[in-house]
């Protein structure tokens, strides 16, 4: 078959939108996208221990944003997107041993880091206000 | 490059709708529509089947659609029972093949696309050519150093099972085209179909050009843009599973450099 200009008219058939969203897929962009916003908490990590080191009023400056109920969300989100990513992380290291492939295996291990994220988040922060 | 929309000529329209059917257990059909003739963007045409007058697969349906309603509907088929992969496209949101996806599997109306991410030829009909072009590249043939044996290439029983659920696919890009990795760097990266193939004569205990083979795919994009999304094993007409496959290539790498 010969090239034609009607090659370079042809459309692209639909992809995202109109694929199934499965939970699979979406666990898969999620770790992605929590994977970036970690790049972003470590700023807030760094931020606070700079404060550390600057000086008593600044770190309390900087502490009390943490504390006030903004902060708390910001951390809160920070604590999730952690356990998530650090979750998913330990999915694609069983992965990588070519284990849990089959289906079912896939779809719980799926449930379970989504569940276990929330569970764990959860957790943490109960224990966070308990030794506060 | 990952483009979520599509391109201004591939956006999806309204299309027309083909008079219903009086009667009996009626199902609607919507179906991608693109002529390359009229200039027009593709377009979702609405067939009413009665199902009572019908097979029991999709594809029963669109030949029928095709028999009786509107010729111009073009899509591939050829065996009809699974194992040509001529009729792979996108049914219900999920790739699979006309031929094996019954009708009564599907909710409401009946929507199919093309395959995703793939310039379309016309209507259902994607240019596979570039698939294709990949599969040549891993060179999947037997590839041997020592002098041919005066029979055939002898293979243990347990080798030969090396090679069940591999050499099972038929290359109807169902899972190819369901990875998003694939739609975005489809380019560069080989995708599922090509990687368990890949595969296939990696482990072959008669091939004895793993070593070559391995080098051809250690590359950022061939093989490692695979992020074991899971799409192409879901998606498998046949039941296979290249994200697995995938896996053991990314081991075999590893073991190698060990």
């Amino acid at each position: 078959m010969s090239s034609t200009s009607s090659q370079d008219q042809r459309p692209l058939s639909p992809h995202l939108q109109v694929y199934r969203p499965m939970l699979t897929m979406m666990m898969s962009i999620a770790h992605r996208i929590t994977g970036v916003a970690l790049y972003f908490g470590t700023f807030l990590v760094a931020w606070w221990l700079v404060a550390a080191a600057v000086g008593a009023g600044y770190f309390d400056m900087v502490n009390g944003f943490f504390g006030s109920w903004f902060g708390r969300i910001i951390l809160l989100g920070y604590t999730w997107t952690l356990i998530h990513h650090a979750l998913g992380g330990l999915r694609h290291l069983v992965w990588d041993t070519g284990r849990g492939f089959e289906l079912d295996q896939v779809e719980f291990m799926a449930k379970a880091n989504l569940v276990g994220s929330i569970v764990l988040t959860v957790l943490v922060w109960i224990v966070g206000y308990a030794v506060r | 490059m990952v483009e979520l929309a599509l391109p201004k000529n591939s956006q999806v329209g309204q299309g027309k709708t083909w008079p219903v059917p009086s009667g009996g257990r009626l199902k609607e059909f919507q179906i991608y529509r693109w002529n390359p003739d009229n200039g027009q963007n593709p377009a979702m045409d609405s067939y009413t089947v009665d199902l009572d007058e019908c097979g029991p697969m999709v594809l029963d349906a669109m030949i029928k659609i095709k028999n009786e309603i509107d010729p111009t509907l073009t899509f591939r088929r050829s065996c009809r029972e699974g194992i040509c992969g001529s009729c792979a496209m996108n049914i219900d949101g999920t790739n699979t093949l006309a031929c094996t996806k019954g009708i009564d599997e599907v909710n409401g109306p009946v929507k199919i696309y093309p395959l995703p991410h793939m310039p379309v030829v016309k209507d259902l009909v994607p240019d596979m050519t570039r698939f294709y072009a990949q599969h040549r590249s891993i060179e999947p043939w037997l590839k041997t150093v020592s002098p041919e044996p005066q029979r055939e290439w002898a293979q243990s029983k347990g080798d030969r099972e090396k090679l069940d659920g591999l050499y099972e696919c038929i290359l109807c890009a169902c899972c190819s085209t369901s990875c998003p990795s694939y739609w975005w760097n489809g380019e560069r990266y080989l995708g599922p179909a090509i990687l368990l193939q890949a595969y296939r004569w990696l482990i072959d205990s008669r091939d004895e050009a793993t070593g070559e083979r391995l080098d051809n795919l250690e590359d950022p994009f061939r093989l490692y843009r695979c992020h074991t999304i899971m799409n192409c094993s879901k998606a498998c007409p046949k039941g296979l599973n290249p994200a697995r496959s995938i896996a053991e290539i990314k081991k075999l790498m590893v073991e190698r450099r060990v």
